[in-house]
């Protein structure tokens, strides 16, 4: 009985995935009507360029950040090492407005720069949009990269060391081969980020030589409701993503450097100039990271209690909004998870289905199915929660497989023997040994969920907007006061949520 | 009495046949050289692997195509015999009851009685790491008397305890096999085990699985095969 629950549920949330994705894709195709024009061409040629630019920015500054960070050993390395691993939970829109507070008009560079008489260009545009998705996504490379270093084993190294090797030398027999195989991947991860990122390109870019297919849709859909174009748009993008995805998948798979024996690493790191340029480049890096964060951190800390009230439900929506999404997304991972182990790799690809579509299409698409029955605007926060653990279940679901795997080749006979049903297993193995992973992929899928201003935008009216929304629209007015401390706010709510249940789960196992 | 009729097994680059049987109170060893298939036979015994053909039978019925659950069989594994997060009573529980409902006092009464011949009594509320090598295979020996099945396989689940340990559970599970008359199937790669254990010894080599015979005869009259693996 409870096993045939639980085979219904997994095709219930097969169909409903599968729905999701092919639904709104097919209302997107059905609604194209419309050619597209001069403006989306640009806008499918700036979308390319700045993901293109963007990726290949961050990883090439990654990597001598990434090798700095591998080699050197300094009191404070762990903190630098976790902090790079913030941004990928920071929403886009604080970060934005972390930016502004340094390079914006009036930002700390802005009045340096005016107090020597000088001007500095204007960060809104190409090189603002460009300049965000560096300093949100070159943490995650050097991340990447970090591990692509940990992976050589250091018995690599001592065989450098013996045969006399010197930087250069090592360079390029030891390192290189290692960055050939984990820097096109990461490159063509950030290159998918930057392409369907919205909140970005809503806030810094703008016009005719900075709109991303993702703006056009949400100019089409909310400023001319033209929902032909809209769909036409949506189409492209899914198109993008697509290409994407298939140029992910062609390339080749990392093989690993061989089976070292986890000796420490006994070469010493290089001294001299290049010692200088290592700890240089880590003290810039961490510069670039955190002057922007602690600049919006004390420019909303002082209004965060005169906030207008508005912003209060707001923020209660957001939380609700990623909470249920959150547990949708853990829980769809965990049954697809389980079921990937014991039917195969199909459902390693259902899991990963909404690689394929990106927030706006999905939004244009649900949009076009909801229009002619009722007011979009009514079915906001539900369709914001369903998108939002649509899309964080990739997440959630690499989190949570490998724990499930190895709990599997641990104790699956045993619960097999004994003839758990699923509710016992979950409740007397699954959920005992998994804690920690099930917190880390609620805290992560909270958090993202937290911070998405992504279909909301489409759908929400003035009443129902949650707090990403509302910031966008306190930045829109230029209350750079208010929106500070609004996104103030939301930085603490997602890494209050993201915490909650990491720690809690983690400290309890 | 266990009947295995012309039983393959085939996997990619692998494949085992084997027909015998053994009657309810013996005791058989199955040894080989490692990667033989000894744990496949096993293992396809207790429904964990599902044969190409043949058949498995238990006092008549056939066993073939029940899941393991469903199987009259109570299976010693290598490791991770005990959740490591359950106390040894949870542990106990959960073989007993499935985790169906909460824990009733004659369930309580049952787990007490399994503990009590192992020498745990005082440690139902411990958790198996915080058990020395010996005392968790003995609680684990504790669940196999508990679920009280009438076929008990064993794969080399004393492998990581010292000789003396070793020799000490083999004892033990022989008393625990007296007393419910059970069938016990030992894997083995140590021929000491099968002298000191088994009333029947079966050798597995390279997927081909000989009749068993009497301990004491296979070894005194040994094949060519054997020869070989006990390096005569």
């Amino acid at each position: 009985m409870a096993r045939s629950a639980v085979s219904l549920t997994l095709v219930g949330v097969t169909a409903v995935l599968g729905l999701l994705l092919i639904g709104p894709l097919a209302a997107v195709i059905w609604r194209a009507d419309q050619g597209l024009t001069a403006l989306d061409i640009e806008a499918v040629r700036f979308t390319l360029w700045q993901a293109a630019l963007s990726a290949s920015l961050s990883v090439a500054l990654a990597v001598p950040l990434a090798r700095a960070l591998y080699r050197r050993r300094f009191y404070g390395r762990g903190a630098i090492i976790s902090l790079l691993g913030a941004p990928f939970l920071l929403p886009a829109i604080v970060a934005v407005l972390a930016l502004l507070s340094v390079f914006g008009r009036v930002g700390l560079l802005a009045q340096g720069a005016a107090m020597l008489g000088l001007t500095l260009p204007s960060i809104y545009g190409a090189m603002g949009v460009i300049l965000a998705h560096v300093f949100l996504n070159m943490p995650f490379a050097v991340r990447l990269l970090l591990l692509g270093w940990q992976s050589i084993p250091s018995e690599r190294f001592r065989l450098a060391q013996s045969l006399g090797f010197g930087p250069p030398a090592l360079f390029l027999h030891i390192e290189l081969p290692m960055l050939r195989l984990v820097a096109p991947g990461a490159v063509m991860a950030i290159f998918m980020i930057c392409l369907s990122s919205f909140a970005v390109a809503l806030t810094l870019g703008g016009g005719p030589r900075a709109t991303t297919v993702e703006l056009s849709i949400y100019q089409a859909l909310r400023f001319d409701f033209n929902l032909g174009a809209a769909a036409a748009l949506g189409l492209l993008q899914s198109t993008l993503c697509l290409a994407a995805l298939g140029l992910a998948a062609l390339l080749p798979m990392q093989h690993g450097f061989g089976i070292g024996l986890d000796r420490a690493l006994a070469l010493g790191p290089p001294k001299g100039w290049r010692a200088y340029a290592d700890f240089a480049g880590i003290f810039c890096a961490t510069v670039f990271l955190l002057l922007p964060l602690g600049v919006l951190f004390y420019t909303g800390l002082s209004g965060i209690g005169s906030l207008p009230w508005v912003i209060w439900p707001a923020a209660a929506r957001s939380v609700g909004v990623a909470l249920c999404a959150a547990f949708l997304a853990c829980f769809a991972a965990l049954i697809l998870a389980k079921a990937s182990l014991r039917y195969g790799r199909f459902y390693e690809g259902v899991a990963m289905l909404p690689l394929a579509t990106s927030s706006l299409v999905l939004g244009t698409g649900l949009f076009l199915i909801i229009h002619p029955f009722f007011s979009p605007a009514r079915a906001a926060l539900s369709v914001t929660i369903l998108t939002n653990g649509f899309l964080s279940l990739p997440f959630a679901f690499r989190i949570l497989l490998p724990d499930l795997r190895r709990l599997y080749a641990d104790y699956g006979h045993q619960m097999t023997l004994y003839d758990l049903g699923p509710w016992a297993a979950f409740r007397f193995v699954i959920w005992p040994r998994m804690r920690p992973a099930i917190g880390f992929a609620l805290g992560v899928t909270a958090a993202i969920s937290m911070g998405d201003l992504g279909v909301i935008t489409l759908f929400a009216n003035a009443d129902g907007t949650t707090l990403p929304m509302m910031i966008a629209r306190l930045l829109g007015a230029y209350k750079m006061q208010e929106a500070a401390s609004a996104a103030l706010l939301l930085v603490l709510l997602s890494f209050g949520l993201f915490w909650l249940f990491d720690s809690r789960e983690g400290k309890d196992a | 009495m266990l009947k295995v009729e012309n039983l393959r097994l085939e996997q990619s680059d692998f494949s085992l046949d084997a027909t015998f049987s053994a009657n309810a109170g013996e005791r058989l060893a199955i040894l080989g050289p490692s990667g033989a298939g000894k744990s496949s036979l096993l293992a396809a015994l207790g429904g964990f692997l599902a044969p190409t053909s043949g058949r498995i039978l238990w006092e008549g019925q056939d066993l073939t195509n029940l899941p393991p659950a469903k199987r009259p069989i109570s299976f010693l594994f290598q490791d991770q015999n005990l959740f490591a997060h359950l106390s040894v009573e949870d542990n106990l529980w959960l073989a007993l009851s499935a985790g169906k409902g909460r824990k009733t006092p004659e369930q309580q009464e049952k787990i007490l009685a399994a503990l009590e011949p192992m020498g745990l009594s005082a440690y139902g509320a411990r958790r198996p790491g915080s058990l020395s090598g010996g005392q968790a295979a003995r609680a684990a020996l504790a669940m196999v008397l508990l679920r009280a099945r009438p076929i008990l396989l064993l794969d080399e689940p004393f492998s990581a305890l010292g000789p003396g340990l070793k020799q000490e559970m083999l004892a033990l599970v022989q008393e625990v096999a007296a007393q419910t008359q059970a069938l016990v199937l030992l894997v083995t790669h140590q021929p000491q085990d099968a002298i000191d254990f088994a009333t029947l010894t079966l050798f597995l080599d390279q997927g081909h699985a000989s009749y068993p015979q009497e301990t004491g005869a296979f070894f005194a009259e040994p094949s060519a095969i054997l020869k070989s693996y006990l390096g005569k």
